[in-house]
């Protein structure tokens, strides 16, 4: 495969564009928020492309009105304040509402964890995986590549309900070379097979898990690893099935831990099973990030960056050994 | 239609929105007593256009009722016109009952969550533009509270909806100048307040909204003209209307009546 690198935004937007183009029931907002393949969408659509301008509130509110009756509807924005800003409108108007009527919204936000590095902690967004899973009847997804998030624009047709799309603002290189709407259903997608161990990433982190399971094998050691492409729902069983034989579970999000994330949340099918292993939740502690820097420099100072997680994972596995 | 019909309806609304209230008294009566004759303006004086056999049919009139807590008025409308049994208003608050404190979708009638303030102006907006892409000519009718006007999700649409030219929607503020804790004008006085709307590109009118022929008159002519400009129509009303106790008390908002008082009220042929 040839890892071409691509942003998720423009990889999601494409879908949607070609959408349009035949399907006329679709609406495009955006808070004054772009990409190159959305000029397009501006350009070929002004009838139903609408630049709400920077607020947020407004282009929940739009987007509702547009949903009630019976559009498609797209809210596009800088991830933190699209979630944060009109997290009420998110909750009256999107999850309580849709618990009564058929509603397609799709909050579509750039910019998870910290890939908005330099911009510094108020365009960070470690809270997005905690606060969108505590909303009924919302979809989460968090794709780790252009791949799989062009999959969800597909996804995001064909499924009814509100969804968020998690989507990093770096070009990333691509992991998958398909990602089917099955898959998408299942939630989840095993890349590897471990032994004893297994990892549990999704977004960004998963890419960084691909670099700690290479060279954990290179070490000898067979580690696991799952890429979490949707938070909300979760597919329990399957996961636990697919979690039950391992020893050691670690989770890794590019969030806030210990707060109802990712790691929350596979702890809790691991708790309500009884399941018989040790599991770590890696990611961001309980401080925002004012340090500058890039991404690399910044997992450095949170013991998140590859050389730190190894060695976590490699002191947990002999404090396990020890435990028995 | 007989001149007096709608006063008449009027009076029978508010003596059967205190009835609600004898049973259920978390509603808030006071925001519902000065809403009531735009809300009959809106369905017995053929301003709406609404089908109780069809909630969803596309060529109804939308209304939206942002101040959702201070519409049980509309409880007994809705009632009288098909949308529900009757009896069901014996039930408003009670266990089991689809009926609350504060409407929302699960009453056949309201088309979105209420409760929150602020939210009901930007959603009448979406629909009011998704109507216009479909080319259909009904209108959006919203109801806002004047309190509720401090909330800045209502200018975020205030912006919009002048700017996109929605002239297929009226805004209607229950002016009752009064919110929980106190008089407007003495937390954030926002008068001028039609001023404030013009700037934006709005119409504007006041009208006394206690007049419900004045208000039918106006409301008809708002959802006829297609100007170019969203409508705002300040009915001008008094909170508690009809409750002497509730009428000058600016904690109204929080004040229930009691059996007794609602009983006295309703043998009033004044009211």
């Amino acid at each position: 495969m040839n890892p071409s690198k691509k942003t998720m935004r423009d990889a999601f937007i494409e879908q949607i564009y070609q959408r349009m183009t035949k399907d006329e029931s679709i609406f495009f907002l955006s808070a004054d928020f772009g990409s190159s393949v959305l000029d397009k969408v501006r350009a070929d659509f002004s009838d139903r492309f609408i630049n709400v301008g920077i607020a947020e509130q407004n282009l929940i509110n739009i987007s509702t009105g547009l949903a009630l009756e019976g559009y498609i509807v797209y809210a596009y924005a800088i991830a933190p304040f699209l979630i944060m800003r009109a997290f009420e409108q998110n909750r009256n108007n999107l999850s309580l509402l849709a618990q009564t009527k058929e509603l397609n919204i799709n909050l579509v936000g750039v910019g998870s964890g910290i890939s908005y590095d330099v911009s510094g902690p108020s365009h960070h967004c470690l809270e997005d995986i905690a606060l969108m899973r505590v909303l009924p009847n919302f979809i989460v997804a968090s794709p780790s590549d252009w791949v799989a998030t062009k999959a969800l624009a597909e996804y995001s047709f064909k499924v009814k309900k509100p969804k968020y799309f998690r989507l990093d603002a770096k070009p990333l290189p691509q992991i998958y070379d398909t990602i089917t709407f099955e898959d998408l259903e299942r939630g989840f997608y095993e890349l590897k097979k471990g032994e004893n161990v297994c990892l549990v990433s999704t977004g960004y982190m998963t890419h960084k898990a691909r670099e700690v399971v290479e060279e954990l094998s290179n070490q000898g050691i067979n580690c696991g690893l799952l890429d979490m492409l949707l938070i909300k729902p979760l597919n329990e069983d399957l996961i636990f099935e697919t979690l039950k034989n391992y020893k050691y579970v670690i989770t890794l999000e590019e969030a806030f831990i210990k707060k109802g994330g990712l790691d929350s949340a596979i702890l809790n099918i691991l708790n309500d099973r009884q399941a018989n292993v040790f599991f770590k939740g890696l990611g961001f502690q309980d401080r925002y990030v004012f340090e500058l820097g890039g991404r690399d420099h910044l997992y450095k100072i949170n013991q998140i960056d590859t050389i730190s997680i190894l060695n976590r994972i490699k002191e947990a596995c002999r404090a396990m050994v020890g435990a028995k | 239609m007989q001149p007096n019909f709608l006063v008449e309806k009027s009076n029978w609304v508010r003596k059967e929105t205190l009835k609600v209230h004898k049973l259920a008294p978390e509603t808030r009566i006071a925001s519902s007593l000065s809403s009531v004759e735009l809300f009959v303006a809106l369905y017995y004086g053929k301003v709406l256009k609404y089908d109780p056999t069809n909630l969803r049919a596309e060529d109804r009139d939308r209304l939206i009722v942002s101040k959702g807590h201070g519409s049980i008025c509309l409880y007994p409308i809705l009632a009288d016109l098909g949308f529900f049994d009757k009896k069901e208003l014996l039930t408003v608050c009670k266990e089991g009952s689809f009926l609350g404190g504060i409407p929302d979708t699960l009453i056949p009638g309201y088309e979105t969550i209420n409760g929150s303030l602020g939210h009901g102006l930007g959603v009448a907006s979406g629909v009011a533009i998704g109507l216009k892409r479909k080319n259909r000519l009904e209108s959006v009718f919203v109801v806002l509270g004047d309190g509720e006007l401090y909330e800045g999700s209502v200018w975020e649409a205030v912006m919009f909806a002048g700017y996109h030219k929605l002239d297929n929607l009226i805004l209607i503020i229950d002016n009752n100048k009064i919110c929980m804790l106190d008089y407007c004008s003495k937390i954030l006085d926002l008068t001028p307040l039609a001023d404030k709307f013009k700037a934006f590109g709005w119409m504007t009118q006041e009208v006394d909204g206690h007049n419900p022929a004045v208000m039918q008159e106006v409301l008809l002519k708002a959802k006829k003209d297609r100007n170019s400009k969203p409508k705002l129509i300040i009915a001008q009303t008094k909170k508690g209307k009809g409750v002497p106790k509730l009428e000058n008390d600016s904690l109204c908002h929080v004040r229930s009546l009691s059996a007794q008082e609602v009983d006295a009220l309703v043998e009033e042929s004044s009211l």
